[in-house]
């Protein structure tokens, strides 16, 4: 199983109220993935040569500040729980490599000058409570809580999956040709911390973005090299695509008002937003990659 | 018998209570009943085997009205997937448009979907009939075995495939149609079986019979036939 959310915010209404509303809507996929949880939001960017670094410990008592000072951040870390945003005076690529050499009991979450990955194992809705979703403002994000099949329950098996500067994946699915695909995406120098599928399919858009694929061709790629079921929502720097392969026998529905676009695995993940009774609402077609960004509807 | 409307809200009811007091019906007839705030939870209106009407204001989630038997179930909204599957006889109306499998393997009754339809909708279907006003996605009528399926719009990819005696009517194109599925002539009995389907759905003043086609099997995949090991 396992559930996707995405929510776009058209109104500066929904931006204030962004992680309330995200939080909601996880909590309604509660049932279709109860042994994890993560979002990735989009908010405050930082300026050109700068970057926002997330981390993760396994010590719920990190010094977060010495670890800033280690990393040569500016201002002070955010904590969220287990995790920390930081933000650096260098490009994202930089500031994870910052963090792999001097930290590498760390795990780097995302890096980019606009998202902001959280995720961990647990319930859906107590990971709400301790990320303090409820006090998020930003632009949009995605969401997923897990029902694993192909991997452990670990927080590196947990969604989203960063796949590179400020993109990243969510998937309700499975994936059956990912141990193959993972070989020769290793010996294109992609790297990967799991045995998890959707890390693969994520490793996959990396790869083809980074030869120069647009994020249309990349999920188009996707039809004719995964072998198995998904819906994919991919969260960018502007705003998130959704994509569900040719046989579409995974979930999602789709809905939109004035206030906000909204994809998830249930009508009734959308059900709990503002104004969700008057939205027009449709189930995105097989193999069609839907696209929410910034200037579309700016 | 009384006419009152028992009211449900969903947002202060548990589901748990309305399928009840909707089992507790069962083997009566008459009772109306008005549910609100559904909020695209599943399995709303299931396992009905009485002769009611149960009105639902908004969106349900997977498997509304499954099993229906004799009841009348009216959805003021859209619906998930597996909408009354597996219907044994009644009416099941949708205002709005119905996710995957509708009324897959239904034996009897009649489903009507205003909207549109998305995969595999009759997939398996035994003997239902389905009037869709909208557009029905691709498989749709997957190895359907008897009954019919009326759409007023298009069909997608693989229409019919494997199909035995199940009929099929569409109004506008067929994206392709699946193994051993092929068009048929329009006689007046075909002719006569969409007119009433388009009554009894209550478009017949708005859709014209006349405009539609049929596609039925070829029969050429009923039984094991070595020459046709290919194809399964």
């Amino acid at each position: 199983m396992c559930g996707i959310v995405g929510l776009f915010a058209k109104s500066p209404a929904i931006e204030d109220r962004l992680g309330e509303h995200l939080a909601a809507m996880l909590r309604q996929m509660s049932d279709r993935g109860p042994d994890s949880a993560g979002v990735a939001v989009y908010r405050d960017p930082v300026a050109h040569g700068h970057s926002k670094l997330v981390l993760c410990s396994a010590d719920m008592h990190e010094d977060w500040p010495g670890v800033g000072h280690v990393l040569g951040a500016t201002g002070e870390p955010a904590v969220r729980h287990n995790h920390a945003l930081l933000t650096l005076p260098c490009a994202p690529s930089d500031a994870q490599a910052r963090a792999e050499e001097h930290r590498p009991d760390l795990r780097v979450m995302s890096a980019g000058e606009v998202i902001e990955i959280y995720k961990e194992t647990g319930r859906p809705d107590h990971f709400a409570d301790v990320f303090a979703l409820g006090d998020i403002r930003g632009t949009h994000a995605i969401g997923h809580t897990r029902m694993a099949t192909e991997s452990k329950v670990t927080t590196e098996g947990s969604h989203p999956f960063s796949t590179g500067e400020d993109l990243c994946l969510v998937h309700n699915g499975s994936l059956s040709n990912h141990n193959d695909l993972r070989r020769s995406l290793r010996k294109e120098g992609i790297r990967f911390v799991s045995e998890n599928d959707t890390e693969v399919a994520a490793g996959y858009l990396a790869w083809r973005l980074r030869e120069g694929a647009t994020l249309q061709q990349a999920l188009e790629g996707c039809l004719d090299d995964l072998d198995g079921f998904y819906t994919f929502a991919v969260g960018t720097r502007d705003g998130f695509a959704v994509m569900r392969d040719p046989i579409a026998c995974k979930p999602a529905v789709m809905a939109e008002t004035d206030e906000w676009v909204a994809m998830a695995s249930e009508y009734r993940a959308i059900a709990v937003l503002p104004g969700a009774d008057g939205a027009r609402s449709w189930e995105p077609e097989p193999a069609r990659v839907y696209v929410w960004e910034r200037e579309r509807v700016a | 018998m009384s006419t009152a409307v028992a009211a449900f809200d969903l947002a202060e009811t548990p589901l748990r209570a309305l399928n009840q007091h909707l089992h507790d019906l069962a083997g009566t007839s008459g009772a109306q009943i008005r549910v609100s705030n559904p909020s695209g939870a599943h399995a709303v209106a299931c396992g009905i085997d009485a002769e009611i009407e149960v009105d639902i204001d908004g969106h349900v989630g997977y498997y509304c009205a499954g099993m229906n038997k004799l009841a009348t179930v009216r959805v003021h909204g859209n619906a998930g997937s597996g909408l009354a599957e597996n219907m044994m006889s009644g009416l099941v109306v949708v205002d709005g448009s119905a996710s995957q499998y509708c009324a897959a393997t239904a034996h009897g009754g009649l489903v009507v979907v205003h909207g549109d339809t998305s995969l595999r909708c009759g997939i398996s279907l035994k003997g239902g009939e389905i009037v869709v006003r909208g557009s029905v996605g691709g498989n749709s009528m997957f190895m359907a075995q008897a009954g019919a399926l009326v759409v007023c719009g298009d069909a997608g990819e693989a229409l019919g495939d494997s199909l035995y005696e199940a009929r099929i009517y569409v109004r506008g194109s067929v994206a392709s149609l699946g193994a051993d599925c092929i068009e048929k002539e329009m006689r007046d009995e075909h002719l006569a079986q969409v007119a009433d389907l388009l009554e009894r759905a209550g478009i017949g003043e708005e859709v014209d019979a006349g405009q539609f086609r049929r596609y039925g099997s070829a029969r050429d995949l009923y039984t094991f036939k070595i020459d046709n090991a290919g194809a399964y």
